[in-house]
C-alpha cells in the first residue's frame, strides 16, 4: 500500500491514515475520524446516558473489531518469537541453541496442555464460582441466553462468584465449552441493560476466542519465566555447557543473566498489551451484539464507583476479568503494564460509538 | 514441466471446494437463524396464556387490555405469509407493552412473585426475538457479502446461491421507545 501513514505524536509509531488512535500507545489523534464514523450527530452531551441509538453505523463496529484482531495476532506472534528467542539465547550461552529451543518448546507443550484442558476449572475454583441455577438467577440466565442468540454461539455455562465488587469473566478453550461468571455485586447493582452489556462483552471474548488467547499468552509468559528461573539456578544446562568446551565464560554468562532478567519482563508487557487490545475489541463486539454501547458504558461507570474486587483475585488471572480487579481506578491504566485500558477511555469510546460526546477515542 | 498445470488444477479444485463449502455453511446459518426466530415466537405464544391467567383476577377493570393481548396472540398464530405475520407480531408486541404498563399501576401485582417471574420471562423472550432477528440479519449480510464479492460470486452464480432477504421491522415498532421493566 502506498498511502501516507500517520505518525503518532506521542510515541512516533506509524499508523493507518484513517486511524483515530495510536496502535501502539492508544494516544488519540487530533482528527475527525470517529465523529465521521459516528455520523456527527448533534444534541448529545458527555455524560448523557439516554439510549440514543439510531444511526450507529455498523461499519464502526466491524472496523474496530477487525483492527483489534489484527493487532492482537501481531502481538501474539511477537510473544511467541520472543519465547523462542529466549530459549535459543539461553541455550547458546550454554553451548547448544537446539537444546535451548527444544527445552523451551517441551516446557511450553506441557504448560499449554495443562492450561488447555484444565484451565477453566482451575480458574473457577480459584475464584470460588458456583453454577447459577434457573430459579434464583432467572434474569442472569435469560440475559446470557439472549446474548448467545445474538452472537449465534452455543449457550455457555453460567457461574456466580460471591462478592460485593462488580466484575465478570469468561473462560473456555472453545465456544462449545465456554462459561461466563459474574459477581453477586454485579447482579445486585446493574440493571438489565447494563447486565446485557457486560454479558455481551464476555460473549465477544468467547466468540473471538480471546479465552483461548488468554490462556496461551499466560502459558507462554509463564514458561519464559520458568525457563529464565531454571537458567538462573543453572539446573539442567550447567553440566552440558562446561563439558562442551568451556563456552560458559563470563561474557556469555552475563548476557544470559541479562536475558533471563529481561525476558519475563518483556513477555509480561506483551501479554498486557494483548489483553488491552482485546478489551477494546470485546467492548466493540459486545456493543455490536446488544446494539447498545451505552448499556456497557453505564456498567463501567458503576464499576468505577463500586469497585471490581473478586474473591481469590491474583496476578495470574487478572487479565481474564471484565475490569482488572487488582487495579485502582485512579491509576493511569494506559501505562504499559496494565492488563486493561483505563475505564474512562473505554467509556469514552463506547459513547463515541453511540454518537455521544467528543471524538476522544 | 508437466506438474505445473497439475498443481494449478489441484489448487483450483481446492479453492472451489473450500469456497463452495463456505457458501453452504453461510446459507445454512442464515436459514437456521430464521428458524430460531420461530422458536422464540412460539415460546412467546406459550407464555402469554400463563401471564393472562395470573393477572386477570387482579385486573378486573383492565379487561380490555387483556382481551387485546389474547386477540393479538390469536391473530399472530393464525397469520399466513411473512408480511402478515410480521404485522401481527408487531401488534402483539405493542399489546404486551401496554399490558406491562398496566401491571406497573398495580402494586400487589408487581409484588407477586409469579407475575414478576412471568414478566421477566416475557421480557427475555421479547429480547430473544429481536436478537434472533438481529442475528438473522447479520447472517444474511455475511452471506450476501460472500456471494456478491469476487471471486466467490462466480461459484455462487454457477450453483445458484441466490440473495437472501433481510428481515424488515415495521414503522410502528421503530417509533416505540424501549420500556425499562426493572
Amino acid at each position: 500500500m502506498v498511502v501516507a501513514g500517520k505518525t503518532c505524536p506521542g510515541c512516533g509509531a506509524g499508523n493507518h491514515p484513517d486511524a483515530v488512535f495510536c496502535n501502539l500507545c492508544q494516544e488519540s489523534f487530533p482528527s475527525d475520524g470517529m465523529s465521521r464514523l459516528a455520523g456527527n450527530r448533534t444534541g448529545g452531551a458527555p455524560g448523557q446516558t439516554a439510549p440514543l441509538l439510531r444511526g450507529v453505523p455498523m461499519l464502526s463496529f466491524y472496523e474496530a473489531a477487525s483492527r483489534n484482531v489484527r493487532m492482537s495476532r501481531l502481538l501474539f506472534l511477537a510473544l511467541f518469537s520472543s519465547f523462542l528467542a529466549v530459549g535459543a539465547g539461553i541455550g547458546s550461552t550454554f553451548g547448544s541453541v537446539g537444546y535451548g529451543v527444544a527445552l523451551a518448546l517441551i516446557l511450553y507443550a506441557i504448560l499449554a496442555a495443562t492450561a488447555y484442558f484444565r484451565g477453566s476449572s482451575i480458574v473457577l475454583s480459584i475464584h470460588g464460582a458456583r453454577e447459577a441455577d434457573r430459579s434464583t438467577h432467572q434474569t442472569l440466565r435469560n440475559v446470557v441466553e439472549e446474548m448467545s442468540i445474538a452472537s449465534g454461539l452455543p449457550l455457555p455455562r453460567v457461574f456466580v462468584m460471591e462478592s460485593p465488587g462488580i466484575n465478570a469473566f469468561a473462560a473456555g478453550r472453545n465456544p462449545e465449552e465456554a462459561l461466563v461468571a459474574v459477581t453477586t455485586g454485579l447482579l445486585d447493582r446493574l440493571n438489565r441493560e447494563e447486565l446485557q452489556g457486560v454479558i455481551g462483552h464476555e460473549m465477544a471474548h468467547i466468540r473471538s476466542r480471546d479465552t483461548l488467547y488468554y490462556i496461551c499468552a499466560a502459558v507462554l509468559v509463564g514458561s519464559i519465566a520458568l525457563l529464565a528461573d531454571m537458567f538462573l539456578r543453572g539446573a539442567p544446562f550447567r553440566g552440558r555447557g562446561q563439558a562442551g568446551g568451556g563456552r560458559g565464560n563470563a561474557a556469555t554468562f552475563g548476557l544470559g543473566i541479562l536475558l533471563a532478567i529481561l525476558a519475563p519482563f518483556a513477555a509480561r508487557i506483551l501479554q498486557m498489551s494483548i489483553s488491552r487490545q482485546r478489551e477494546y475489541h470485546a467492548d466493540a463486539v459486545g456493543a455490536q451484539l446488544t446494539r447498545n454501547p451505552l448499556g456497557l458504558a453505564s456498567a463501567l461507570e458503576k464499576i468505577a464507583q463500586a469497585g471490581a474486587r473478586v474473591p481469590g483475585e491474583n496476578r495470574g488471572t487478572q487479565h481474564l476479568f471484565f475490569v482488572n480487579p487488582l487495579r485502582h481506578f485512579a491509576d493511569d491504566a494506559s501505562a504499559l503494564f496494565s492488563t486493561h485500558p483505563s475505564t474512562d477511555l473505554r467509556i469514552k469510546r463506547l459513547k463515541a460509538m453511540a454518537g455521544i460526546g467528543e471524538a476522544v477515542v | 514441466m508437466a506438474w505445473i498445470p497439475a498443481i494449478l488444477a489441484v489448487g483450483l479444485v481446492g479453492w472451489f471446494v473450500l469456497t463452495y463449502n463456505v457458501l453452504v455453511r453461510l446459507r445454512n446459518q442464515f436459514r437456521n437463524a430464521w428458524h430460531q426466530i420461530d422458536v422464540q415466537l412460539k415460546r412467546r405464544y406459550d407464555l402469554i396464556p400463563n401471564l393472562v391467567e395470573v393477572v386477570k383476577d387482579y385486573m378486573a377493570y383492565e379487561q380490555e387490555t387483556l382481551t387485546r393481548v389474547i386477540e393479538a396472540r390469536g391473530a399472530a398464530i393464525s397469520a399466513k405469509g411473512a408480511g402478515a405475520q410480521g404485522k401481527a407480531e408487531n401488534v402483539l408486541t405493542e399489546s404486551l407493552k401496554s399490558l406491562f404498563a398496566v401491571v406497573e399501576k398495580y402494586p400487589e401485582l408487581k409484588a407477586n412473585q409469579n407475575v414478576a417471574a412471568l414478566q421477566e420471562e416475557l421480557t427475555a423472550t421479547e429480547n430473544k426475538i429481536s436478537f434472533a432477528r438481529q442475528f438473522y440479519n447479520d447472517s444474511v449480510m455475511t452471506y450476501n457479502n460472500r456471494i456478491q464479492s469476487i471471486p466467490s460470486n462466480i461459484i455462487a452464480s454457477v450453483f445458484d446461491f441466490s440473495q437472501a432477504e433481510y428481515f424488515e421491522v415495521g414503522e410502528e415498532s421503530r417509533a416505540v421507545p424501549r420500556a425499562d421493566l426493572r
